[in-house]
């Protein structure tokens, strides 16, 4: 029955993907109730919804079959703190009388679930964050992206001019070290389809950077963050070994371009007043990149895996992230790691909510 | 360092020292001659001291420094630590010295073995809101491997495997320089004690996303913890709403702080390893932060990894710098002992702790400690030398106890100090000395209410070593010394007719004499305010008197049964080592006796005594006399003396405790040597205070009479009930 939908209600951020049918037979569509038709309409005509919400259509799959159906796969996003209209949204538009069930994953499928019910009249199945995250992942990834590879990597990433996004096989992933970066971040150490662990996690992710630069700089949005430390320069924030030693560090082949101590020249009263906000906030982003590049590299070391693969929406249009975390384990790990990216980054718990729906019709 | 400077010197220290010696009695008067000489000589010791102040006091330092700088030959200052560049040529030009600056983490980690191998407790783990917030470590006698979290502007993670053998394994840019300069941007407070001080006063969950705020109520249900970090700063991701400085603060550190710990223990894994001791400004004195990374710590590593701290951590660059220095004169082949009287405790600098004493002594903070003659190593007989602890009563964790100890020791203190001062009837300045002493130890006693683990684990033994230093730094070096030799001398008087009226008895009852009198020697204690009392009341409190004070059978702990079983039917025991406790009476006519018969058995005996005094202990040289001449009265002791069957050794120690972990190496070797498997320990201090709970790989003897009320009826018994353990290890 349709609508087919998958849920991921994050602490930051919703994320929805929507399969709209595109081989609806003549028949089908006179059975159609208004209900459904003025839904999928609404869903595919626009490319943003209320004020927040937006469709990453560039993300868009094409042509997809699902359960014998051909359809296409929409991916839309908006902050958690619109649920509550969502929820009412819903309720105006008689969803429950769809008699669907609604697949649901993240932390909020357990936070609204109350809401859903008493406001949208609506039964949520709530699924596992990281089975949905992991079952999206392998989906995704074995699907492809429109003809192209969904997984990437960097060449040369400690070589800035030679540096190029290159496609990668994904075909036998296992063993595979999985990193979510959302508000917070998850490491998942996956070895086969059902055989999986969380390794750890930090508190140290997404929220952090922006929640820091809203504090730091005034801004109000992640893109406007992301812009702001595109035009920064973390060097002057942070105290770097040739700050300290005057060059490298050779007693512990640390190069002098290491970070000795992040916002360590913020201590000084004068290097504070003579940074702009674009540094700050460069300065955030390169730290917390770095905190995460290293603790995936430890789990991946003492996890015995050599292959990394970030996702989340931390990494949306943040090309200096996953450049530096490429940079960070190859570099760190002498060439022995590789930093993995999949280009519909922070969608995979949604896209496993789905396929839960669809397993269990 | 940053704002503090550590200053490490080697000095020599003269004081005086008490000493016997033998008269030579050919020809003479011997009714009326004392026993032996004894003379107060001036010695020569060495002893390193650690001061530490605050960088705005440097010039005053340098002066100090150029003023004591006796040795001319000096040409250079060994200096790390980031100050090491900032002040080097104001170093050179005051000192005219030239600066030889040295790798800060090299000296961080010489330093570190240094105090891990050099100062019992000196590991500590932090409990805030338990009873005893500080739990110190026994040390093990092996301190390698271990892993060192530096924690400065950035973190540095160092493996430590042997002396010389350290790596840097890892790191992290987000250290307590990220904490100062973030939180300084965030809070417009420039001090890195105020950041800490806000911080301890907010709150992080306005700030900080929580798993409970993603799941809604129902994480409980899910078997999560609610109240866990799911995003540092995850809830200021607004423009429009103001948050409290403290309570970013607070979330700072907390954001730190797990994340040092989880990569400490993500490292700690990796490379198999269970000691992870942090330091650096980030830890230095701060309750706020030994709490945090506790958390941290046990969190992540799911309780398998204990966070450590250090009581001298501050001072290990400074020490590592001058062990560099000192190469030529190995000072790693000596032993060092913590001088109590001479160091201000842990945290005697923290205004979170003790604001009175900040006020009163600003930042100003130091620690001594004595290069001991002979180094000192374990009893190999211990059972197990990494679990051994001397001490019965940990006193920074039982809070009656502690109460009634300190309590006790303020009230002796008068008496100790008159009797030091009477010790010394010649010297004109004796009083004022031992008026300095009371009011010094008085002080200890008034750090130790209020700060109990400012020296290590607070014990009736670490009381007793405090007092003693205190009275060696005012020149009191044996105030018993005369005592000690009346009483030997009285002793000498009746040894014969004790052997004889031994020797008429039968084999069964001499037995049970012989403890008996090992047991009422032993009521002969000065270190004890009941028996002090009495002895000074009634001189001629005798031998037979004590006899008859003793508890009758059965005893309050009281396995003679089972020793004498063994005596009976066991064979004669290999070698026994014995470690005496007081002069006079307990050693001449309690000691000796035993000794006798277990050499009439076949079993060789070493007899260990303090290599310093201690109360009215006998010494290592008072020994050798009493032994000299009980061998000119009897013929056993005489031929055993000569044909090294009873050998005379020296504990290495100068404490009316016993700490078996820190034993003369000599004697250690003998021990081995001989084959010893037969342990016998006397005396409250050695056998109750320390040691009740000793295991050891041989059969042994723990016998002391109780001369304390308060003790006695801890145990369940009454003043002079008498302790009688007699234990045999399992097989």
């Amino acid at each position: 029955v349709f609508p087919w939908f998958g849920l991921d209600i994050g602490g930051t951020l919703v994320k929805l993907v929507y399969f709209e049918p595109k081989d609806i037979t003549a028949e089908e569509e006179e059975e159609e109730v208004e209900n459904l038709k003025s839904i999928r309409k609404y869903l595919t005509s626009n490319v943003a919804y209320g004020s927040t919400g937006i469709r990453d259509v560039h993300l868009e799959l094409k042509d997809l079959t699902l359960c014998g159906r051909k359809g296409n796969l929409h991916f839309i996003r908006f902050p958690t703190h619109d649920m509550p209209a969502f929820i009412q949204m819903g309720s105006e538009k008689h969803f429950s009388s769809l008699h669907t069930t609604l697949c649901a994953t993240g932390g909020g499928a357990y936070k609204f679930e109350q809401d859903f019910r008493t406001m949208g009249d609506l039964q949520l199945c709530k699924l596992d964050e990281l089975d949905c995250l992991i079952k999206g992942v392998l989906y995704i990834d074995s699907v492809g992206f429109n003809g192209h590879s969904e997984c990437y990597y960097f060449e040369n990433p400690t070589d800035a001019e030679r540096c190029q996004k290159l496609p990668f096989n994904l075909e036998n992933p296992y063993p595979l070290l999985l990193v979510n970066i959302g508000s917070g971040v998850s490491i998942l150490a996956v070895y086969s389809k059902e055989n999986y662990k969380r390794v750890t996690g930090t508190s140290l992710g997404g929220g952090t950077f922006f929640g820091l630069c809203c504090l730091l700089t005034g801004c109000s949005t992640f893109e406007e963050a992301l812009e702001m430390a595109s035009r920064g320069d973390s060097t002057k924030v942070d105290k770097l070994v040739r700050d300290i030693y005057g060059g490298d560090y050779e007693r512990f082949g640390l190069p002098g371009w290491a970070v000795a101590s992040s916002f360590g020249n913020m201590m000084s009263k004068e290097k504070r007043e003579s940074v702009s906000k674009e540094d700050l906030a460069k300065a955030t982003l390169i730290t917390i990149t770095n905190n995460i590049g290293s603790i995936a590299r430890m789990c991946a070391l003492n996890e015995n895996i050599n292959r990394v693969v970030f996702v989340g929406n931390f990494l949306r249009i943040n090309t200096i992230s996953m450049r530096l975390l490429a940079y960070a384990l190859d570099y760190w790990s002498k060439g022995q790691l590789k930093a993995l990216f999949l280009e519909h980054e922070g969608y995979f718990g949604a896209v496993g909510a789905l396929l839960e729906l669809l397993d269990s019709a | 360092g940053g704002s503090l400077t550590k200053l490490a010197y080697y000095s020599t220290v003269q004081h005086k020292v008490a000493r016997v010696r033998s008269f030579d009695h050919s020809g003479k008067d011997i009714e009326n001659e004392p026993l032996y000489e004894i003379s107060v000589q001036e010695e020569i010791t060495a002893r390193l001291h650690f001061i530490k102040f605050e960088n705005t006091y440097i010039e005053t330092c340098l002066d100090f420094i150029k003023d004591h700088l006796v040795n001319t030959e000096t040409k250079v200052i060994k200096a790390t630590g980031g100050g090491a560049y900032k002040f080097k040529d104001l170093i050179e030009k005051k000192l005219g010295l030239k600066v030889d600056k040295e790798d800060v983490m090299t000296c961080l980690i010489k330093g570190c073995n240094f105090v891990l191998r050099n100062i019992p407790h000196e590991v500590f783990a932090y409990q805030k809101d338990s009873d005893a917030e500080f739990r110190f470590q026994t040390n093990h006698p092996n301190i390698f491997p271990y892993l060192l979290v530096n924690i400065g502007s950035g973190v540095s993670i160092v493996k430590v495997e042997t002396e010389d053998k350290f790596e840097w394994i890892g790191g992290s840019s987000i250290g307590g320089g990220t904490f100062w300069g973030l939180g300084a941007l965030l809070t417009k407070t420039k001090k890195f004690d105020e950041l800490l001080q806000l911080a301890s006063k907010g709150q992080h969950t306005n700030v900080d996303m929580l798993v409970k705020d993603v799941y809604g109520g129902a994480y409980q249900t899910l078997g999560l913890s609610g109240n866990l970090i799911a995003s540092s700063f995850g809830k200021s991701t607004t423009a429009d709403k103001e948050f409290s400085k403290e309570d970013m603060a607070k979330s700072l550190l907390h954001m730190i702080s797990n994340d040092i710990g989880q990569l400490a223990c993500l490292y700690a894994k990796l490379h198999n390893l269970d000691k992870i001791y942090f330091g650096g400004f980030f830890i230095r004195g701060h309750p706020v932060t030994m709490r945090t990374i506790t958390y941290s710590i046990n969190f992540f590593s799911k309780g398998e990894v204990q966070a450590l701290f250090l009581r001298h951590e501050g001072y290990l660059g400074a020490i590592g710098a001058f062990l560099k220095g000192a190469e030529q004169d190995n000072p790693n082949q000596y032993s060092w002992g913590e001088n109590y009287a001479g160091s201000s405790g842990l945290m005697s600098t923290s205004p979170d702790v003790y604001p009175m004493q900040r006020s009163r002594s600003g930042t100003f903070d130091m620690l001594e400690m004595d290069r001991l003659e002979r180094p000192l190593v374990n009893l190999p007989l211990l059972k197990d030398p990494s679990t051994y602890i001397p001490d019965t009563v940990d006193l920074t964790d039982d809070a009656m106890a502690r109460k009634y100890w300190l309590t006790c020791f303020e009230e002796a203190l008068d008496g100790v100090a008159k009797r030091a001062a009477a010790s010394q009837p010649d010297s004109v300045d004796a009083l004022e000395r031992a008026e300095k002493f009371r009011q010094k130890y008085w002080n200890k006693l008034q750090t130790l209410r209020q700060q109990p683990f400012a020296y290590g684990t607070l014990t009736v033994r670490s009381l007793l070593d405090t007092r003693e230093h205190c009275l060696n730094e005012f020149n009191f070096p044996d105030p018993y010394s005369k005592v000690k030799q009346k009483e030997n001398g009285i002793a000498l008087k009746c040894f014969q007719s004790v052997i004889e009226s031994l020797d008429s008895l039968g084999w069964e009852e001499r037995q049970f004499a012989l403890v008996k009198g090992l047991l009422a020697g032993n009521v002969f204690d000065w270190g004890a305010k009941a028996v002090s009392d009495v002895l000074e009341s009634e001189p001629q409190f005798g031998f037979e008197e004590a006899k008859s004070k003793l508890q009758e059978r059965p005893w309050l702990e009281d396995s003679y049964s089972q020793w004498l079983e063994r005596l009976k039917e066991g064979p004669p025991h290999k070698c026994a080592l014995i470690f005496a406790d007081n002069s006079g009476i307990d050693i001449i006519l309690g000691v000796f006796p035993f000794v006798r018969e277990l050499l009439s058995r076949g079993t060789e005996v070493i007899l260990a005594c303090n290599s310093g005094p201690a109360l009215n202990d006998v010494t290592y040289s008072e020994s050798l006399i009493v032994a000299e001449r009980i061998a000119a009265m009897d013929p056993i002791i005489q031929s055993a003396l000569r044909d090294e069957k009873l050998l005379l050794v020296q504990t290495g120690s100068s404490s009316p405790c016993l700490d078996l972990s820190r034993l003369d190496k000599g004697l250690a070797v003998l021990v081995r040597e001989r084959k010893t498997d037969l342990v016998i320990i006397e005396g409250m201090g050695r056998a109750i205070h320390t040691n009740y709970y000793a295991a050891l790989k041989c059969e042994s003897l723990k016998l002391a009479v109780i001369k304390n009320s308060w003790l006695a009826d801890r145990l369940g018994g009454k003043i002079f009930s008498v302790i009688f353990k007699y234990e045999v290890p399992c097989k």
